[in-house]
């Protein structure tokens, strides 16, 4: 077992590599770059002095390299015109946009998105889990149909409608601030135990507004799961022994139709990091979906390249752990090799 | 005393299209210590009987009237009615596994993949024995003993995927017995298994049965199985029960029709040369339109139309990532030399795992094989199929078809008949629309339905006629030669007789070659005129199927001949020689037989055109030729 694990980190060094050069290819299809954009904007407005400083800033942060060293330059193992200074070394690159170091620009978003992102898949799973049981376990029935149809507007409504009327609702129930991720007194400030907390009940609103498609789909995904297992074979055989319905669900077929389950939990995250863009604008969120929205827009490419990386990471982390507790949970995983031989 | 009584049971299945009544008026017993056999065909209402007597009813399964009373011999327990019991409720619950056992057909999927086996087994002794972990633990391992486990001890921690299929039958009726029932159900227990698997499968129940002292209901559909292990028998056919008695009386004087007809079904070994089965509804076959106009094939009757020479297959699987290789290479075809002659039907059996199945697969150039030789006749000699490229290759693929073995996954459901047969026709580019039609229709008569049928989907034909459509479309372009793989294998008895006449009959009618392939003896005996054994990968024993069935030489052959429960009460399988020999182990054969690794199986002509893989005697009558 440890064995394996070593061996899936290990295996996720050259995914990550593969990842990061793709990302890096893909944010310089467009062509040009931020710095070369400002140029020609400054040569059709007639400024010239800038143009001289611009023309530095390209020699420093290496733009007017071949593409390969560029990219080596980024990651770091290359010599750029500091030496060897990329994401290796901890230099998460330069904003262009901001006129800041890529660090301070997501720094602060970067636990808040990790935050709201873990909320979220928790969200998913706590409540998927057990209507998606009830559904399958009693199908065709009225509570079965009305979960169906409390998925299917939960898919259908568009995410930033709900999150409007969820906020307003909330302002007008609870008293909560409308936006943000905590009371517009707390930012900024030092954490504490009150700022903790409102950072809490402001997660509310996003982690349901952001949950709600990915919890439908998941609701339908164990209930289509756990039908296939109902029917077949073993489960007659335990039922055959005398077993309580109950004991016998949650034993036998409950754990079958666990594994693609787990296995989501990977592919939950780009999903949920994309897909929250959107909401992420209109509840005033500060996670790092609008930032990556406006980074691609302006081709601020060190910022949008660090934060598609980070969240391939988070992807890639997610794929482990479900790995991982798929080989815990079934011993055809665990123990393929042993079958073979 | 009667275990089991049931009286007048009726069931009834509330459907969409209104009530249907699945068994109808039904009374047997079942004497203590007895085995009776239900027997039926698919659909005759045999398993809903058995799920009735362990409460194992779908939801809109209702017993409109009747008793199902279990008594229990040992007299711990009163007498109850089943068919008054909440099929949820904890009475039917402390019956089931308890006083009622039931092992199902499919060991494949009857067990948990999730679960160790020694889990599986010991929870009915949890539910029921009033035992704590521990000890259920040990009387698991005392049942794995029971059925012979080879290490029962290491069994207890074993997943079902790493046991074969006969373990894991093995796992189940120790499950079934764990809690002494006084009732076993066994549903088909063997039918998913080899026949040497099977024949001790059956030697098992027995033993068990007079081990524990109890009753079995046997559900089958094989008077192999029946002969070889009822006391009485029930024949039942659309829920009602047709006959019972004692096993001598049925065999030897049915009295009923359905009876009499489903006994001239079934193939046997003492059956004469030229003796034909008498399907329930025999099938017309009208070849005239086919005939004209086909091509007949250039070789002579007789003569070599496919040739494999030294085939070789090997199956690699790499287990494991990036930074592990450890490959496993499992030989499917070790060396295989056979002939097809122009004209015969060549019967290839073995079991499971043989590579009858890889070699009717490298003759169709569906896979590449790593040496060797296929040839095949065009009519100018024996030419090596590898190189066939275009067009040659499209017309080798015209003149070799196949049949598969399982009616129901090889036709397309999203595609009228008349699709199905004309496909072939189109991919070929052979005739105008209007022909195509034409041809469809005929195919349909050739094969007994009714051209109307041709804009009907799969789904509303049932499993024999489904296997005439996949007969139909194998014909459609005229082959020459037909790979049959275990066509029959899916099918009822009355069903399997009328597909076995139909192919003899395409056959004589069209000068047709088979490759017949099966794990069924008496299948291959009925319908093939020379046999080749298989085992692990090598041809063991080939020759003229009277000779190899009367008179077989190989230790295998006899292994495998001697393990079919023959249809025929005074031919009963003597179980206490099965468990002696594990035959399907070539080192342990003896000599000259032996095989060890690497050993090249060279096949020795033992007797005029009877040929027996001895490397042993290689020396003495050296294999030269092609008659193998």
């Amino acid at each position: 077992m440890l064995i394996y694990i070593i061996r899936r980190i290990f295996l996720m060094v050259p995914t990550l590599l593969v990842i990061s050069f793709l990302t890096f290819f893909i944010i310089e299809l467009p062509t040009g770059d931020y710095i070369s954009n400002q140029i020609a904007a400054l040569k059709a407005s007639g400024e010239q002095s800038s143009i001289a400083k611009l023309e530095f800033l390209r020699k420093e942060f290496a733009l007017d390299r071949p593409f390969f060293e560029r990219y080596l330059i980024w990651v770091g193992l290359w010599p750029g015109p500091h030496g060897f200074d990329g994401l290796l070394q901890g230099n998460w690159g330069w904003s262009f946009e901001f006129d800041k170091p890529v660090s301070e620009v997501v720094g602060p978003t970067l636990p808040l998105t990790v935050l709201l992102n873990f909320a979220t898949i928790l969200f998913v799973y706590v409540v998927s889990f057990p209507i998606g049981i009830y559904s399958a376990t009693r199908q065709y029935s009225w509570g079965d149909y009305g979960f169906t149809f409390l998925g299917y507007i939960g898919l259908a409504t568009p995410n930033f409608l709900l999150g409007l009327i969820l906020l307003y609702l909330f302002n007008r129930w609870f008293g909560l601030s409308v936006g943000g991720l905590m009371a517009p007194e707390y930012i900024d400030q030092p954490w504490s135990v009150d700022k903790a907390l409102s950072v809490l009940a402001h997660l509310i609103v996003p982690t349901i507004v952001i949950g709600t498609s990915g919890t439908a789909a998941m609701i339908r995904r164990l209930r289509a799961n756990l039908l296939d297992e109902l029917h077949k074979q073993y489960v007659t055989t335990g039922r055959a022994k005398g077993l309580k319905e109950n004991h016998l669900l949650i034993k036998y077929p409950l754990r079958m139709a666990l594994n693609p389950f787990i296995a989501d939990i990977g592919n939950l995250i780009p999903s949920m990091v994309s897909g929250s863009v959107i909401v992420s604008v209109v509840l005033n969120l500060p996670t790092v979906g609008p930032v990556l929205l406006s980074s691609l827009q302006s081709q601020d490419q060190f910022l949008a390249g660090f934060i598609l990386l980070f969240v391939a990471v988070l992807t890639l982390i997610g794929m482990l752990i479900s790995d991982l507790l798929l080989a815990v949970l079934d011993p055809r995983i665990r123990l393929g090799g042993r079958a073979a031989q | 005393m009667d275990v089991l009584s049931v009286e007048g049971l009726t069931v009834d299945f509330l459907t969409a299209e209104g009530q249907v009544r699945a068994v109808n008026d039904v009374s047997f017993t079942v004497p203590e210590n007895r085995t009776v056999a239900l027997v039926g065909e698919s659909g005759s209402g045999k398993t809903v009987i058995s799920q009735t007597i362990m409460g194992l009813l779908p939801s809109a399964a209702q017993i409109t009237s009747g008793k199902v009373m279990l008594s229990d011999p040992t007299g711990a327990e009163p007498p109850v009615d089943i068919a008054t019991l909440d099929r949820k409720g904890p009475k039917m619950r402390h019956l089931r596994g308890n006083r009622v056992a039931i092992i199902f057909q499919e060991p494949m999927t009857s067990l948990s993949p999730l679960h160790t086996i020694g889990d599986q087994i010991g929870e009915a002794a949890l539910l029921h024995r009033d035992v704590g972990g521990a000890e259920a633990r040990e009387l698991t391992q005392e049942m794995l003993r029971l059925v012979h486990f080879p290490d029962p001890k290491r069994g207890l921690d074993a997943f079902p995927f790493e046991l074969s299929g006969g373990l894991r039958q093995r796992a189940m009726i120790a499950m079934a017995m764990i809690c002494h029932p006084a009732l076993l159900i066994a549903d088909e227990p063997t039918t998913a298994l080899d026949v040497t698997i099977q024949a001790e499968i059956l030697k098992l129940i027995r033993d068990v049965q007079d081990e524990l002292k109890m009753s079995v209901l046997m559900i089958t559909h094989d008077f192999g199985v029946v002969a070889n292990m009822a006391d009485e028998v029930v024949v039942i056919y659309h829920g009602r029960i047709m006959e019972k008695g004692t096993a001598g009386q049925l065999f030897s004087n049915p009295q009923h029709d359905y009876l009499k007809a489903l006994l001239n079904a079934v193939p046997s070994f003492n059956m004469d040369r030229d003796e034909r089965l008498v399907p329930i509804r025999p099938i017309e076959v009208k070849s005239g339109d086919l005939k004209r106009g086909r091509a007949e094939c250039a070789v002579p009757p007789g003569a070599p139309l496919v040739e494999l020479r030294n085939v070789t297959k090997r199956f690699t699987s790499r287990k494991g990532g990036l930074f592990s290789s450890n490959a496993a290479t499992m030989t499917a075809l070790d060396q295989v030399n056979l002939t097809i002659r122009r004209g015969e039907c060549l019967g290839v059996v073995g079991e499971s795992g043989s590579g009858k199945t890889t070699a009717a697969k490298a003759i169709l150039r569906a896979i590449d094989i790593d040496d060797g030789t296929v040839a095949y006749n065009h009519g100018d000699g024996l030419s090596d199929i590898a190189k066939l490229r275009g067009p040659a290759l499209m017309d080798y693929r015209r003149r070799v078809q196949l049949i598969f073995q399982d009616p129901f996954s090889s036709l397309n459901p999203r595609m009228t008949v008349n699709d199905i047969l004309t496909e072939p026709l189109q991919i070929h580019g052979i005739g105008t629309p209007a022909e195509q039609a034409e041809r469809a229709r005929s195919l349909m008569m050739l094969v007994g339905l009714d051209p109307r049928f041709l804009r009907r989907y799969p789904h509303s034909f049932s499993g024999g006629q489904r296997q005439r459509i996949g007969i139909a479309r194998a014909l459609a372009l005229n082959p020459e030669f037909i790979l049959c793989d275990e066509p029959t294998s899916a099918l009822d008895v009355s069903v399997q007789a009328q597909i076995l006449n139909l192919l003899q009959d395409l056959k004589r009618d069209l000068n047709l070659t088979y490759l017949f392939v099966s794990h069924n003896l008496a299948v291959v005996d009925y319908i093939a005129d020379r046999i080749a054994v298989m085992c692990r990968g090598r041809v063991v024993e080939v020759g003229e199927t009277r000779e190899v069935v009367s008179n077989p030489l190989h230790p295998y052959t006899k292994a495998l001949l001697s393990a079919v429960p023959e249809p025929d009460l005074d031919n009963r399988l003597d179980f206490s020689v099965l468990d002696a020999n594990r035959a399907s182990e070539p080192s342990v054969w003896p000599e000259p037989f032996g095989l060890a690794d690497g050993v090249a199986p060279v096949l020795v002509e033992m007797e005029p055109d009877h040929f027996v893989c001895a490397p042993g005697l290689q020396d003495v009558r050296a294999f030269e030729g092609t008659a193998a």
